[in-house]
């Protein structure tokens, strides 16, 4: 009972607080808030993970998201021209595109995940060891690790080509 | 409705709670620590500098940082009037909190480790990322264009150096096998990884003295260009926060390189936490040794030596790493 108790308290604090941060990036009016509040959420989904038990994948989505992600935001928000003038106002003139596509993601990922079922007998997380990820992206994943890599790579030779023109 | 507490869930509330103890055991300790190294930063300079530094607060001035502090504590707090209210007040405390929690993870003896996580290595860096937030906040929530400037070259610094860091200490991680920091020190029973990894040793060195802002890279907070850098504006307790979370960033750093380079606790006759602590001091004083002979790098030289010479150099250091270990298979 008590256990039970905590652990979804513990579950629903992160949630709300995610929640809360992530709409409050969107609604802030100072661009370098929405980005702080953006921070705060993406550490509450890495607790999500340590909830789940997915270590690897919280830290990574530290070192990732927060880490260099994060970081690229701010720096592209802090070279903007004026970004100390007060009186500029931020606009969203996308918001009904923005609406529809959220929600028929969210709309999306409910359907199928209330569909899901876990196989009997067949954990769901099963404890993954480093070696058994590393093994699995470098045989049977290599193909979509490689492309995901030179996407990456194209795109930093693209900004770079872009930015050298002006 | 009452609630029974369980024998297992006790047995959590008292693991919580003794990492807790351990948590503040550790911020005593790392507090301590600090306010040696700020005196012992300045005897060793005054001495390169053929002066004599504090002299008048206890022996050879040993107690100056503790009078200093309570000034510090003393002292006003101005805050600037186009100061960014959230940003500048949270700001040295991301700061401290990026610096404080890779202790966690750094044993300073056998079995003498706040929690031996089996990714260790990859926690370390995951949340001395965070550091760079607190940089930001600082520089933009000040409000003044110098605190701004000093905040850009401090992260980009901060950015490009990490990936030769992180670099080096692969190398270290695929001759171990393991994330785990007590594993990566137990396999330098036989010979440290500093003779056999001579190249990541001193690429890992050299990223750190970036990654601290310490001369000769220190351009964030040239003071015959910016002033102070990113704390230009902050007084008090919030600026002694910033000093607090530099020289804990430099223990960290150094104990990082003693644990993964130098053996960690390992050493003849004394116990393991006497060679730990000898080894993480010994590199926090050749890096105060650096910083007063040098002269600074200048911003692009920075960068090119970084892009240009580290990160090949410890690409091709790993390279060579792998082959050897599949030669050796």
């Amino acid at each position: 009972m008590w256990s039970n108790f905590l652990s979804a308290s513990i579950f629903y604090l992160i949630a709300i607080v995610g929640i809360i941060f992530a709409i409050l990036s969107v609604t802030l009016k100072n661009m370098f808030h929405s980005a702080l509040a953006l921070i705060v959420m993406l550490l509450g989904v890495a607790v999500v993970y340590i909830y789940l038990d997915a270590e690897f994948l919280a830290l990574v989505q530290i070192l990732i998201y927060v880490g260099a992600i994060m970081t690229l935001v701010i720096f592209a928000i802090m070279l903007t021209a004026e970004i100390y003038n007060k009186n500029i106002k931020r606009h969203n003139q996308q918001k009904l595109i923005s609406l529809i596509i959220a929600s028929s993601m969210a709309g999306f990922l409910i359907f199928v995940l209330s569909r899901f079922k876990a196989q009997a007998g067949v954990s769901f997380f099963e404890p993954l060891t480093l070696a058994m990820i590393g093994k699995e992206l470098l045989t049977k994943y290599v193909l979509p690790f490689e492309l995901i890599s030179i996407i990456l790579l194209a795109a930093l030779v693209g900004s770079a080509a872009i930015s050298k023109k002006e | 409705m009452m609630f029974k507490i369980s024998p297992e869930n006790w047995a959590f509330l008292i693991e919580f709670a003794w990492l807790c103890a351990k948590a503040a055991g550790l911020l005593g300790f790392v507090s301590l620590s600090v306010m040696f190294l700020i005196w012992w930063e300045r005897k060793v300079s005054a001495h390169i500098q053929s002066r004599l530094g504090p002299m008048r607060v206890g022996w050879h001035g040993c107690l100056q940082t503790i009078a200093d502090t309570i000034k510090l504590l003393l002292k006003e707090n101005i805050v600037a009037k186009d100061t960014d209210k959230v940003s500048f007040w949270l700001a040295p405390l991301v700061s401290f909190v990026a610096a404080f929690l890779p202790f966690a993870a750094i044993p300073f003896a056998k079995n003498l480790v706040v929690q031996d996580f089996g990714l260790g290595l990859l926690y370390i860096f995951a949340v001395s990322s965070l550091g760079v937030i607190g940089v930001f906040m600082a520089g933009w929530g000040s409000g003044n264009k110098y605190s701004l400037l000093g905040a850009m070259r401090a992260s980009a610094q901060i950015i490009s150096y990490e990936i030769p860091l992180v670099l080096s200490v692969l190398s270290i991680v695929m001759l171990t096998g393991s994330l785990n920091m007590t594993k990566i020190v137990e396999a330098q029973g036989q010979v440290w990884f500093a003779f056999s990894q001579p190249i990541a040793f001193l690429i890992y060195f050299i990223s750190a003295l970036a990654e601290t802002n310490r001369a000769p890279f220190d351009i964030s907070e040239a003071e015959s260009e910016l002033v102070a850098g990113f704390h230009t504006e902050y007084s008090g307790m919030k600026f002694s926060m910033f000093f607090l979370a530099e020289y804990t960033n430099m223990f960290v750093v150094s104990a990082i390189a003693a644990t993964l380079f130098l053996g960690g606790w390992q050493g003849p006759f004394l116990p393991g936490i006497f060679w730990f602590l000898a080894k993480v001091y010994f590199l926090i004083f050749l890096m105060m040794w650096i910083r007063w002979t040098f002269p600074r790098f200048r911003v692009d030289q920075l960068m090119n030596f970084a892009w240009k010479f580290l990160v090949p150099l410890a690409f091709l250091n790993i390279l060579a790493t792998a082959l050897f270990l599949v030669l050796k298979k």
